[in-house]
């Protein structure tokens, strides 16, 4: 599904990325475990076509980037700690918006099914700015799901989230898993990486030092190698 | 290779040094006194290869940015940077050296006619082109800027000239005819000539020196990274 | 066919948004309209000097109210990252160019038509049968400050003090264009013979195309992280 082959970023004296490489398959729940500052966001924005290495491949599907980024868009949905919505418009001015953009069909349909997916049915009427950041974070997901993408990235999706608003993303999240999307994302929560990931990748200093599956390592051992 | 390039840099400053000495000795001595203006003409030899000397770092500055656009490779960057920095030293010196030839000859420091108006124009857009470097982080991103910047910056040399031009030449009442060079004569011509070849040397001495600097501040900072 | 459905989405959004939260156009006319009383005290009124400057009064009021507008347009675009959002569809980045330079044109032109007819009373401009060639050059000379404006407020909203590097930037670069547009109008309102006027729209009309043009050309690289 994904493959990074010996992916660098640089600029000036700056080395982000310095050789990495890993393949995920098709279904996989995976964490991409770091520091502040480990290069984790920068990977996962070269992964999801907004950003360039310096050298080395990426592809997802076989579409390698950055020459053939629009098919990768097509199969892929991203979630950031930002949200990427507008404030002045309604949940569904929102979604309608990016629908287009992404030339679905079947809009409206599609948009109701993904607000109903995460629970926002019943204000979808209402501007984005009157929602919580929870809400916000869901309406995020709604957008990246829009497409039925077959690959979900997400950019410590949890950062500011209350419990409540946290576990509920949580739940959206295991349920896509188990409906077989692949599922990427970076955090620096290392007990949610070990409660739901099936997969762990630890970067330190842009270079790869862990690729286990998660059953295989104790808390202690990753705790460890994190710090 | 250091050694080498150590050679580079020491011809290059010996053959700055005596070519400006040549061009000073003309330029005071050698090229006869002008007959109308007298003594202060000889800033002219100066005025000149400076103008001269900051078009070729814009155009430099230009044709760098083109190429770090389309190859992403950083020392376009870098000699962008270093030429933009010189270039905007010179068409200061012009900016300076025009108000001390105008005072006594034309009985005023400036006058809006296309010449002044297209270099002062120049110099604020060259301003602005070092802000960018200074105001947006060291990163791909910023470089990216500076160089869309710098691209449009020389591409607007020729219409700023043209519409002031127009401007001047269609409005009544132009105080002055900037016109010179017609009818100079040859001992004049010739330390013009040197002059402007002594200026290219020294733009091309101090753009190899900038360039280095530029390196060795990325190879203090590598080095800061890793402590 | 796609890609102007894009623009079409893009710029409706821009246009919805403006119209809820209504920060862009009423801030740019309140302000074009303080330049108009502030440099009214430059002259006695009456005399026919404040009608030879009044041309350069309305394009200073247009081009000054318009940096502010080209600011706020852009830096909505990155408040909750959405350009990143907008780049991670699968759309031709031209697109995106074009519909917001159209969405500036529509902005600044909605300015103009509630800042016009307070001009021409404060001023008391000539209103006469070339008043529709004012029109125009009204139009070109926005549609040359929008396209260079559209590529540097993406610039600007990327820099550390994006409200003073918008108007460094984009003034001295869009010296032809402030120069066509003022002389054009100069000599709209002074009745001069048209056949003064053309050459100056000519040119300006070529200042806009060179500028969409390379402005186009380059906005790819500046709105990629």
């Amino acid at each position: 599904m994904i493959r990074v082959h010996n992916v660098h970023k640089s600029f000036a004296a700056l080395q982000v990325l310095r050789g990495i490489d890993f393949d995920i398959q098709e279904g996989e729940y995976t964490a991409l475990l770091g520091q502040n500052g480990a290069g984790k966001t920068t990977l996962l924005r070269i992964i999801a076509s907004l950003s360039r290495p310096t050298s080395g491949e990426v592809s997802i599907n076989e579409f390698s980037l950055p020459k053939q980024a629009e098919q990768v868009r097509r199969q892929m949905g991203v979630v950031s700690h930002d949200p990427f919505l507008y404030g002045d418009l309604t949940a569904e001015e929102n979604l309608k918006f990016y629908g287009k953009l992404n030339n679905l069909e079947n809009l409206q349909e599609r948009v109701l099914l993904v607000l109903e997916q995460v629970d926002l049915s019943v204000r979808r009427y209402d501007l984005v700015r009157t929602f919580s950041r929870g809400m916000q974070q869901r309406l995020a997901l709604a957008r990246a799901l829009l497409h039925e993408p077959d690959l979900l990235l997400l950019d410590e999706p949890f950062s500011g989230l209350d419990f409540k608003s946290s576990q509920n993303l949580t739940d959206l999240l295991n349920g896509l898993h188990a409906k077989g999307t692949t599922i990427l994302m970076t955090t620096h929560d290392l007990d949610f990486a070990i409660t739901h990931c099936k997969r762990l990748l630890l970067i330190k200093q842009g270079k790869l030092v862990k690729d286990t599956v998660t059953q295989n390592i104790s808390r202690d051992e990753l705790v460890t190698a994190f710090g | 290779m250091k050694q080498k390039s150590l050679t580079v840099d020491l011809v290059l400053i010996t053959l700055s040094y005596v070519a400006v000495m040549v061009a000073l000795y003309m330029a005071f001595l050698y090229a006869p006194t002008e007959r109308t203006m007298g003594d202060v003409q000889r800033i002219f030899y100066f005025h000149v290869p400076s103008a001269w000397a900051s078009f070729l770092a814009f155009f430099i500055v230009c044709i760098a940015g083109i190429a770090f656009l389309k190859s992403g490779n950083e020392k376009w960057d870098k000699m962008a940077l270093a030429s933009a920095e010189i270039g905007v030293l010179f068409i200061t010196i012009v900016l300076l050296t025009g108000p001390m030839w105008a005072k006594p000859v034309w009985n005023t420091y400036w006058s809006w006619d296309a010449r002044l108006t297209t270099s002062f124009v120049l110099w604020l857009i060259y301003i602005a082109y070092l802000m960018i470097r200074q105001f947006t982080a060291d990163n791909e991103r910023g470089a990216r800027f500076a160089a869309v910047f710098g691209i449009i910056g020389f591409v607007d040399v020729p219409i700023v000239y043209m519409s002031i031009r127009w401007w001047r030449t269609l409005h009544p009442g132009a105080v002055i005819a900037g016109g010179s060079g017609s009818g100079l004569a040859p001992q004049m011509l010739a330390t013009l000539l040197v002059s402007v070849g002594a200026f290219t040397i020294l733009f091309i001495t101090l753009l190899r020196l900038r360039l280095k600097s530029i390196y060795l501040e990325q190879d203090v900072n590598l080095v800061k990274q890793q402590f | 066919m796609n890609t102007l459905k894009h623009i079409g989405a893009l710029v409706y959004k821009d246009v919805l948004i403006e119209l809820r939260s209504r920060e862009v156009i009423w801030s740019m006319v309140v302000f074009a309209i303080t330049v108009l009383v502030i440099f009214n005290f430059i002259f006695d009124p009456g005399t026919d000097i404040m009608q030879k400057t009044a041309p350069g009064i309305l394009w200073v009021a247009i081009i000054f109210s318009s940096n502010l507008g080209l600011n706020r347009t852009f830096v909505k675009e990155q408040e909750a990252g959405n350009m990143q959002g907008i780049l991670l569809t699968p759309m031709d980045r031209s697109a995106v160019f074009l519909a917001k330079m159209l969405a500036n044109v529509i902005f600044i032109s909605a300015v103009q038509v509630i800042m016009l007819p307070v001009m021409i009373i404060l001023y008391d401009l000539p209103v006469t049968g070339t008043f529709g060639l004012l029109l125009l050059v009204l139009f070109l000379g926005i549609l040359g400050f929008a396209s260079v404006g559209t590529l540097f407020s993406a610039i600007a909203a990327n820099t550390k003090s994006r409200e003073i590097m918008l108007p460094i930037l984009l003034l001295p670069v869009t010296v032809p264009v402030i120069l066509g547009a003022i002389k054009s109008t100069q000599y709209l309102l002074s009745a001069e013979p048209l056949s003064k006027v053309y050459p100056w729209m000519r040119l300006l009309i070529g200042f806009d195309v060179i500028f969409f043009v390379v402005c186009y050309l380059l906005y790819e690289y500046v709105i990629e992280e």
